[in-house]
């Protein structure tokens, strides 16, 4: 490697810093923040979960706890999207693409952010389900949670292409996502089974990648690491983050 | 500082075709000038500052900006630019201290020194008691004295400020414009911005250019224009029926750009009023026209802008819409 490129590499790593450090102050500063964002998992989990419990028995939360994680992962990184469109309606984006940062990573600081708050959530969720009943696998648990990085860096950096497009209004950005995000929760059988519903259902449930990450998740939890359902949620988190990341910094890289 | 050379911009609009927003501008800005960039909206300014400033490509032409070209060069000309936009630049839900560290660090400097110099503009500002609130708390004139404190961090040798006084109060702009004075006195900083108050632009900058169109169509100091292009306004009041006599007069006397007879009173416009005035006023008695009252005024940018084009700014303005 030339001196040159050393030296990009360095500054592309330490810009990812710039934008990670300012991206996660605000969390530093206020840290209840995140208890609020996570509101609507610990809902699902203790009202949804006690009921599926009722319903489906004790081994429910082998199967509902990875099933939440997949559903926060699919919406953290959403957010992720909107704080983009915050700032690009705002001025503040602007200002950073006059400073010398690098673009793309302007887009890898911010999807770090989304990361380690996703995380520390995963984290929070699996300790609060363990005196549920909950008896995950470490280090599937380790496994899974790698996994749900991978899937959640790629939806960040197309939530983040998302929010480019959507410019000025942002309309675009909240249709996309509302009309995506149900169904995409819906037929991936997170909340309830999809082996229960009509087969036009199970196929299209078929179609969904996000279907094949949360039986991933469940055979990791589960100790079943080379279950194949791994293999096929390893490849589909792996396109979603390729493409993800291919499209958003195209995106970034285009100007906004 | 800036060298633009048939710099021009083209966009593509749905229904509409084509927009050409700037059509081959040519500007030189020497360092530690203080230029307005003046013109209705929809004239190309934010266009012509976005190209200068490398957040918008040029479709044709060139331009070297603090020594560094825009198309090749892009990273060369930010880490020496700063750059003050329409909106607000600090991010809500960030404490201002915290985005002048990151403004600092994203120009390369270790945590140490950005926080120094963090402290540093707070001061020059006047933002200290701010440090620890976020943006949405601050009154309007605060927000913008933050804005040119992020534009700051990096002591940039050139400085592009895009409608830094709109929409704020009398006092915070007579604030704000004491900020950027104070600025280019104390480090010779080379200022160019846009305003659409042509006061501000009279009596603030050195150098005035006009663009209209996506052409600059005038460049120069406020007075040189006036004096070239518009000329003072001068009024004479005389009695009724005398007002083709005293404009005939007046043809021979001042030679006046434009005459413009309404009952007994004669409106000239002329370069320079105060030497024609007097001279005016004797071949008038000697003729025997009684003279009822004399006014002169100065021309303003508005004025000249209509010379030029026909039209007044706030018209086009309306025309235009926002």
């Amino acid at each position: 490697m030339s001196g040159a490129a050393a030296e990009e590499v360095r500054k592309f790593l330490r810009d990812t810093g710039t934008v990670f450090s300012r991206e996660f102050m605000p969390v530093l500063r206020g840290p209840v923040v995140l208890v609020f964002t996570m509101g609507q998992p610990l809902l699902f989990l203790f009202l949804f979960g006690s009921m599926l419990e009722g319903v489906r028995g004790g081994a429910s939360w082998q199967w509902f706890v990875p099933g939440i994680l997949v559903m926060m992962c699919l919406t953290g990184p959403m957010m992720a999207g909107y704080s983009l469109l915050v700032e690009l309606m705002g001025g503040s984006l602007e200002r950073m693409l006059v400073t010398p940062l690098n673009r793309v990573a302007m887009l890898v600081g911010r999807t770090l952010k989304e990361f380690v708050i996703l995380l520390f959530q995963a984290g929070l969720i699996i300790v609060l389900a363990v005196p549920l009943g909950f008896r995950p696998s470490v280090h599937g648990v380790l496994v899974g949670l790698g996994l749900l990085v991978v899937f959640g860096v790629g939806l960040g950096a197309l939530s983040f292409a998302l929010a480019i497009a959507s410019r000025p209004g942002g309309d675009l950005f909240w249709g996309v996502t509302q009309m995506v995000l149900f169904p995409i929760v819906l037929l991936s059988g997170l909340l309830l089974p999809v082996e229960s519903g009509p087969s036009w259902l199970r196929v299209a449930a078929a179609a969904n990648p996000v279907r094949y990450i949360a039986e991933a998740e469940r055979a990791l939890f589960a100790g079943r690491v080379a279950d194949m359902s791994v293999v096929y949620g390893l490849l589909c988190a792996g396109a979603v983050a390729v493409v993800g990341l291919a499209i958003g910094t195209r995106a970034m890289r285009r100007g906004v | 500082m800036i060298h633009a050379r048939g710099l021009a911009r083209r966009f593509k609009v749905k229904r509409r075709g084509v927009v050409e927003a700037v059509r081959g501008v040519d500007l030189d800005v020497e360092q530690g000038q203080l230029v307005a960039f003046l013109g209705p909206n929809g004239a190309g300014k934010s266009t012509c500052l976005r190209m200068l400033t490398t957040l918008l490509r040029p479709t044709s032409g060139t331009a070297v900006v603090a020594g560094r070209d825009v198309v090749r060069d892009p990273a060369g000309v930010r880490g020496r630019i700063g750059y003050v936009g329409q909106k607000n630049g600090a991010g809500e839900g960030f404490r201002v201290r915290d985005e002048l560290v990151s403004q600092g660090r994203a120009y390369g400097m270790s945590r140490a020194a950005a926080r120094a110099r963090a402290d540093e503009v707070l001061g020059l500002l006047e933002l200290e008691p701010m440090a620890a609130r976020t943006p949405g708390t601050l009154s309007g004139g605060q927000r913008r004295r933050l804005d040119i404190a992020l534009g700051l961090v990096h002591r940039p040798e050139l400085l592009f400020l895009d409608e830094p006084s709109t929409g704020l109060d009398p006092q915070s702009r007579a604030d704000i414009w004491g900020h950027i004075l104070r600025l280019r006195e104390r480090h010779g900083t080379t200022i160019f911005l846009t305003t659409h108050y042509l006061e501000e632009a009279d009596s603030m900058a050195e150098r005035v250019v006009i663009i209209d169109q996506g052409r600059i169509i005038a460049d120069g100091t406020a007075e040189a224009l006036k004096g070239e292009l518009a000329g003072d306004r001068v009024t004479v009041g005389v009695e009724d029926g005398l007002g083709g006599r005293a404009a005939e007069i007046a043809e021979r006397v001042a030679g006046p750009s434009e005459v413009v007879v309404d009952g007994g009173v004669v409106r000239l416009r002329v370069p320079w009023a105060a030497s024609m005035l007097p001279e005016y006023l004797r071949a008038l008695e000697a003729a025997g026209v009684k003279v009822r009252s004399a006014e002169t005024a100065r021309p303003t940018l508005d004025d000249v802008f209509l010379a030029l084009t026909g039209r007044t700014l706030r018209e086009s303005e309306e025309v235009a819409g926002p």
